[in-house]
C-alpha cells in the first residue's frame, strides 16, 4: 500500500470524540438539552441566577454522562417521561392521587417507592439466585428489576417534590431534606453506582453484595415509613432554604454511596480470598471477579467516594458560613465527616506510597464503610447538635 | 567548626526525614481522628454543672485540666493539628521537586532492552524506514494526549510521549491547600486571645446573670480584636454595640465597631407550629458611613459589611409585657392582684406563707398541637402561653406554664396549667374549668367562697334545710365537711369521713359513707348556687361545669402556688438572636477549599501516563518497539494501553 504522508500522518491520528457519537446519542443530548432550555423560556424569568446556573451545568452534565454511560439514556428519558406524567396527571390537585387509577396504583410518590422496595426484592432474590445457581438467566433478570427499582426509586422522589408543592407552595421544597428521602437516595446512588460498574466489569456477581446495604437501608425505610410516618412531607426549616443543600446532599451520598460500595466489594473480595484458599471449586472462588479486579473496584468507588465526599464537606461549609455563622463548627456531623475523610486519606495514602493492597486494605474499607455508617446514622441517633434535621 | 557542620547538617536531615515521613502523617491523621471523636462523643460547651452532675467532682477536674470539655481548642489538640500542618509541608516541600523535574522529563535516556523489560510492551516489525515513520506515529501519540520528544537513538530512533502532568499539579494543589486551609483557620481561631489570657492581660467573666454594663474591663475585648465569632440577643426597638464570646464556663464581652439596631423582627410558622422563616430588619450605624446601613437579614441571608458577617440565627422572647391577674388559692382573701409584667423581669408578691418572686421567664403566643383524630385538622393552635417561676424566700423555685386561653375537650374548656421542679422534667399539667362565660373568675369566685367560712356556714344551712328530713340537724356536719374539703380537698375530707365511720360496719358503713357524700354535694352546690354566677344555656352543660369545678376543687390543694396566675392580656416583644462574625481567614479557607476539591479530582482523574516508541531500522525493516508505564491505576492503564496497542497493530499491518 502506498499512501502520501500526509494521508499516512492523519490516518494514525484519532477520530473526534463527536465523530464517535451515534444518532441516539445526540438525540438524548438534543432532548436533554432542549429540555433545560423550554424550562429556561419558560420559568427562566422566575428563577434566580443560582437556579439558572444548577439547571444549565445539570443539563451538560447530564448529556456528558450520557454519552459516557449508555444506559443512562434510557433510564434518564423513561424517568422523566414517568415523573412528567404523573405531574400531569395530579393537575392542581392533590386529590387526584385519589381519582386517578395510575397515579394511585404506579405513580403517585408512595405507590412508586413501594414499587421500588419490591423490584429492590426482586431483584436481591434473582441476584442471589443468579450467584448460588450459576444461572446468568436470573443475572439479568436481576439487572432488569434493579435497573426498574432505581428507576420507580427516582420518580417517587421527583413526583414527591411536585406533591410538596401541591399540599401548598410554601412547603414545597427538592425532597433532599430528611432522613426518609435521603435514605432512598442513599439507595439510588448506591444502586447507579453499582450498575455502572457491573456493566464496565461484565459481572453480575458482586450484586448480591451491594443488594445486601441496599436490603439494610429498604428495611430501615420500610420501619421509618410504617412505624415513624417517616414519609410525610412538612415544610422545611429555614435553615435548610438554602441553594447549597441542593447540591451538598447529592454530593454527599455519592460519597456515601461509593464508600457503601467499596465495603461490600471488600467483603466479596475476603470471601473469594478465602475461597480461593479453602474450596476453589466454590461458587466465591469461580463466579466472583477475580481479585485483581475487586482490588481495583475498590480503589475505584474509595476515590470516587472521597472526591464527591470532600465536595460535599466544602459545600457544607459554604452553606454553613450562611446558615450557622461559621463555615466550620465542630458540630458532630461535621466532625464526623472530616473524620471519614481523614480514614480514606489514610486509606488512600497507605496504598499510594506504601503500595498496600489486597486483604488489609479490604478490611480497611468495610472499617470504612463502619465509619460511614455512624456518620449517616449513628450521629443523628447518639449525638446532638446542629444537624437534627434528619432526626429519627 | 568544620568537622561539627556535616554532623549538623546530617541531624538536620534526619529530623527532616522524620517530620516529613509517611509513617508520621499517618499517626497523626489517625490522631487527630480519634480525639475528633472524642469531642463529639462528650458534648461540647455545655455549663460546667452539667459536667459536674455527670462525672462527679473528682473525674469533672481531671477532663477539666485534660481539656474534654472545649477539645477543639485544647492545647494538645492544636499541637496535633499544628505537627501534621508541618508534616504536610514538609512533604511538599521534599516532593515538589522532584514532581517538577519528572513534569519536564520525557525519559529519553531508555534503550529498546530496558523498554522490553516493562510489563505493558507489544513489538512489530514493518517495511517502512523510520525516518517516514516517525511523522505518523508522533501523530499518533498526540492525537491520544501525550506531548512528544523525538530523540535519535542508535539506527533508529526513541519518542517518548507523557500525558497527565496535570495529576502532579493535582498532588500538589491537594496538600498546599491543606496547609492554605489550617492557616486561614487559625487566623480566624481565637489564639490570639488565648495568649493574651495566658498573659493575664484579659480575664473570662464567670458570673452568671450580670448586665453586660456590668462587666468589668478585664473581661472586654477592644474594637481592633482581629477575629471573633459571637452571638446577641436584641430586643425590637433595641440595639447594641457589644458583642458575647461564649467561652469554656463563662464569656468575653466584645465590642463592636458600629451600632446594631432591631427595628423589626417577624416570624412565621408552618400549620405544625415549626418557623417557617423570621427575619430582622436591621439598622448598622457606623460613624464611618455617611448614613445608617438598613437591611433585612434573614437565615441563609446573612449582611456582610467591612469584613463583619451579621447573622440571623435564632429568636426568643424580647421582654413582652404581660397584664397578668394573680388569684390567690389559700388564705381567705378572694381578691384577684394585677400584676404588670414584663418577661425577663422579677417582680414581688405578698403570699399567705411570705414573699414570693415571680420571674417571667417566656412568652410564646403560638402553641402548636396535634388536634384530636376526627376534628377534620392535623393541628391545632392552642394560644398564647407564659412560663414563670415562683421562688420562696428560701430560695426553692418552681416552674409553671400556664394558658391565656381554655383548651377545648369534648366541648368543655380548660385553662391549663403545668408545674415542674426540675428543668429536665416535662410540665405536670393541672386544670382549672372554664366558667359559662370561658373566664378564670366563675371558678376563682366558688374557690374563695369555700375557703370563706361565713359563706361556707349560709351554704352548710341551705344544703341541710332542702335536704331530705332528718337531715336538717346535720348543718354542722355539713359545715364540717366544707371545712375539710376547703383545706384538703378529695383527700382530706375522704380521711374525715372514714375517722366518722369508725364504729359503724358492714352495710350500715357503706349507706353512711354515701350520706355523707351526698351532704358534701349538697353542700357544695349550696355554695355554688349562693354566688349566682353565670349559667350555661343549657341544664346538662351547668351540670357539668359545677362538677368539673368541684374536681378541680378536690384537687387542687396539690397545686403547688398559692396563686393562679391568669394572663389577661399582652404585648408582645421579640428578640432577635443574631451571630457576629470577623473571619480575616474567611477567603484563605475558601482558596484552600477550591484547592483541594481541584486537586483531589485531577489527581484521580487525570492519571500520569509515559509511553515509548522505540524504532531501530534495519534493511529497509523497522522494528517497532511499543512500552508504557503509569505510577497508578495499572488496571486502568493496562486497559488503555491494549487499545493504544491494538490500534498501532491495525494502522502498521495497514501499512
Amino acid at each position: 500500500m502506498s499512501a502520501s504522508p500526509e494521508t499516512l500522518i492523519k490516518d494514525f491520528g484519532k477520530p473526534s470524540f463527536l465523530s464517535t457519537l451515534t444518532l441516539f446519542d445526540w438525540v438524548w443530548a438534543a432532548l436533554v438539552v432542549g429540555g433545560a432550555a423550554y424550562v429556561l423560556y419558560r420559568y427562566g424569568a422566575v428563577m434566580s441566577e443560582y437556579e439558572i446556573g444548577t439547571l444549565c451545568g445539570g443539563a451538560l452534565l447530564l448529556t456528558g454522562t450520557g454519552w459516557h454511560w449508555k444506559p443512562l439514556r434510557v433510564f434518564s428519558l423513561a424517568v422523566a417521561a414517568l415523573s412528567l406524567s404523573a405531574v400531569w396527571l395530579y393537575g392542581s390537585q392533590l386529590a387526584s392521587a385519589e381519582t386517578s387509577f395510575i397515579l394511585r396504583y404506579l405513580l403517585a410518590s408512595q405507590s412508586a417507592i413501594m414499587w421500588m422496595s419490591t423490584l429492590f426484592i426482586l431483584g436481591t432474590l434473582a441476584y442471589f439466585i443468579s450467584l448460588f445457581a450459576r444461572s446468568d438467566y436470573a443475572g439479568q433478570l436481576a439487572s432488569a428489576f434493579t435497573w426498574s427499582a432505581a428507576a420507580a426509586g427516582l420518580i417517587g422522589l421527583m413526583v414527591r417534590w411536585r406533591e410538596s408543592y401541591l399540599i401548598h407552595p410554601d412547603v414545597g421544597y427538592m425532597p433532599l431534606s430528611n432522613l426518609y428521602e435521603v435514605f432512598i437516595l442513599f439507595m439510588l446512588v448506591t444502586t447507579l453506582l453499582y450498575l455502572y460498574y457491573e456493566g464496565r466489569y461484565q459481572t453480575r456477581a458482586l450484586g448480591p453484595f451491594v443488594m445486601l446495604i441496599i436490603g439494610a437501608a429498604l428495611a430501615f425505610l420500610l420501619w421509618f415509613t410504617f412505624e415513624r410516618d417517616g414519609h410525610e412531607i412538612q415544610g422545611l426549616v429555614p435553615a435548610l432554604k438554602n441553594w447549597w443543600m441542593k447540591i451538598h446532599v447529592p454530593a454527599n451520598f455519592v460519597g456515601y454511596g461509593s464508600f457503601a460500595l467499596a465495603g461490600m466489594v471488600a467483603i466479596a473480595y475476603l470471601l473469594r480470598e478465602r475461597a480461593e484458599r479453602v474450596n476453589p471449586q466454590g461458587v466465591f472462588a469461580t463466579r466472583l471477579p477475580s481479585l485483581e479486579i475487586m482490588d481495583d473496584l475498590m480503589y475505584k468507588a474509595i476515590t470516587l467516594g472521597f472526591g464527591f465526599f470532600m465536595l460535599a464537606t466544602v459545600l457544607g461549609a459554604l452553606w454553613a458560613a450562611e446558615a450557622w455563622g461559621g463555615y466550620w463548627s465542630w458540630d458532630p456531623k461535621e466532625t464526623w465527616a472530616l473524620i471519614i475523610l481523614l480514614n480514606y486519606a489514610g486509606w488512600l495514602h497507605f496504598r499510594f506510597t506504601k503500595g498496600w493492597r489486597g486483604t488489609p486494605m479490604a478490611w480497611w474499607a468495610i472499617g470504612g464503610l463502619g465509619i460511614t455508617t455512624f456518620a449517616f446514622m449513628g450521629v443523628n441517633m447518639f449525638l446532638t447538635g446542629l444537624h437534627s434535621y434528619g432526626g429519627l | 567548626m568544620n568537622t561539627a557542620t556535616p554532623s549538623a547538617h546530617s541531624r538536620a536531615r534526619i529530623w527532616l526525614e522524620f517530620f516529613g515521613s509517611m509513617t508520621l502523617a499517618i499517626t497523626l491523621l489517625s490522631a487527630l481522628a480519634i480525639s475528633s471523636v472524642v469531642g463529639t462523643v462528650l458534648r461540647q460547651n455545655v455549663p460546667y454543672e452539667d459536667y459536674i452532675i455527670k462525672f462527679g467532682p473528682f473525674w469533672f477536674e481531671v477532663y477539666k485540666s485534660l481539656g474534654l470539655y472545649n477539645v477543639y481548642s485544647a492545647g494538645w489538640f492544636l499541637f496535633v493539628l499544628g505537627f501534621l500542618l508541618l508534616s504536610t509541608s514538609l512533604c511538599v516541600f521534599r516532593n515538589t521537586p522532584g514532581f517538577v523535574r519528572d513534569m519536564r522529563d520525557f525519559r529519553l535516556q531508555h534503550s529498546t532492552r530496558s523498554l522490553r523489560a516493562f510489563a505493558q510492551h507489544a513489538e512489530w516489525t514493518v517495511t517502512l524506514g523510520a525516518e517516514a515513520l516517525t511523522a505518523p506515529l508522533k501523530n499518533y501519540l498526540h492525537a491520544r494526549g501525550f506531548r512528544v520528544r523525538v530523540k535519535p537513538q542508535g539506527a533508529g530512533l526513541l519518542l517518548a510521549g507523557m500525558k497527565g502532568n496535570a495529576n502532579r499539579v493535582g498532588y500538589i494543589l491537594t496538600h498546599v491547600a491543606v496547609v492554605v486551609i489550617c492557616i486561614g483557620a487559625l487566623l480566624d481561631g481565637n489564639l490570639p486571645l488565648k495568649l493574651k489570657e495566658w498573659r493575664g492581660e484579659v480575664d473570662l467573666e464567670t458570673k452568671p446573670g450580670i448586665l453586660i454594663s456590668q462587666v468589668p474591663k478585664e473581661s472586654r475585648l477592644p474594637m481592633d480584636t482581629p477575629s471573633y465569632r459571637g452571638g446577641v440577643v436584641i430586643p425590637e426597638g433595641a440595639s447594641t454595640r457589644e458583642l458575647v464570646l461564649q467561652m469554656r464556663d463563662g464569656y468575653f464581652i466584645q465590642e463592636l465597631p458600629f451600632e446594631i439596631r432591631v427595628k423589626d423582627f417577624r416570624v412565621e410558622f408552618y400549620d405544625n407550629g415549626l418557623p417557617k422563616s423570621f427575619e430582622s430588619d436591621i439598622v448598622l450605624t457606623d460613624p464611618e458611613l455617611e448614613q445608617p446601613l438598613e437591611q433585612t437579614i434573614s437565615v441563609n441571608h446573612p449582611l456582610v459589611y467591612k469584613g463583619f458577617t451579621i447573622y440571623q440565627s435564632d429568636f426568643r422572647d424580647g421582654g413582652s409585657r404581660l397584664d397578668l391577674r394573680a388569684w390567690p388559692l389559700r388564705g381567705n382573701s378572694g381578691e384577684a392582684l394585677s400584676v404588670q409584667g414584663m418577661v425577663g423581669n422579677n417582680h414581688r408578691l405578698d403570699g399567705p406563707d411570705g414573699s414570693l418572686t415571680l420571674e417571667l421567664t417566656d412568652f410564646r403566643l403560638h402553641n402548636v398541637r396535634s388536634a384530636l383524630p376526627g376534628s377534620g385538622k392535623k393541628f391545632v393552635d392552642i394560644g398564647p402561653s407564659f412560663t414563670f417561676k415562683l421562688r420562696n424566700e428560701k430560695g426553692e423555685a418552681l416552674e409553671f406554664e400556664n394558658y391565656m386561653l381554655p383548651f377545648d375537650q369534648d366541648g368543655r374548656g380548660f385553662f391549663l396549667s403545668g408545674v415542674r421542679s426540675d428543668e429536665n422534667a416535662e410540665f405536670s399539667p393541672s386544670r382549672i374549668p372554664a366558667d359559662a362565660q370561658s373566664g378564670v373568675a366563675g371558678f376563682m369566685r366558688f374557690h374563695a367562697a369555700l375557703r370563706d367560712p361565713a359563706q361556707r356556714g349560709k351554704a352548710a344551712q341551705r344544703a341541710a334545710s332542702e335536704g331530705p328530713p332528718g337531715t336538717r340537724a346535720l348543718a354542722g356536719t355539713a359545715g364540717e365537711l366544707l371545712e375539710r374539703f376547703a383545706a384538703g380537698g378529695f383527700a382530706a375530707t375522704q380521711e374525715y369521713i372514714v375517722s366518722q365511720l369508725a364504729s359503724a360496719e358492714g352495710a350500715r358503713r357503706e349507706q353512711l359513707a354515701r350520706a355523707y357524700v351526698a351532704l358534701l354535694q349538697n353542700s357544695l352546690h349550696a355554695l355554688y348556687v349562693n354566688l349566682d354566677l353565670p349559667r350555661a344555656t343549657d341544664a346538662a352543660r351547668q351540670q357539668q361545669l359545677f362538677e368539673d369545678a368541684v374536681n378541680t376543687l378536690g384537687a387542687l390543694p396539690e397545686y403547688a402556688a398559692p396563686f393562679y396566675f391568669e394572663l389577661v392580656d399582652f404585648n408582645q416583644v421579640q428578640a432577635a438572636g443574631l451571630q457576629i462574625a470577623r473571619t480575616p481567614g474567611k477567603g484563605m479557607v475558601y482558596l484552600g477549599f477550591g484547592m483541594i476539591v481541584i486537586g483531589v479530582f485531577v489527581m484521580f482523574y487525570l492519571p500520569h501516563r509515559r509511553v515509548w516508541l522505540a524504532l531501530s531500522e534495519e534493511g529497509g525493516r523497522t522494528q517497532v518497539l511499543l512500552a508504557g508505564a503509569t505510577n497508578r491505576d495499572q488496571l486502568g492503564f493496562a486497559r488503555e494501553f491494549e487499545g493504544l496497542r491494538d490500534g498501532l497493530k491495525e494502522r502498521l499491518q495497514r501499512l
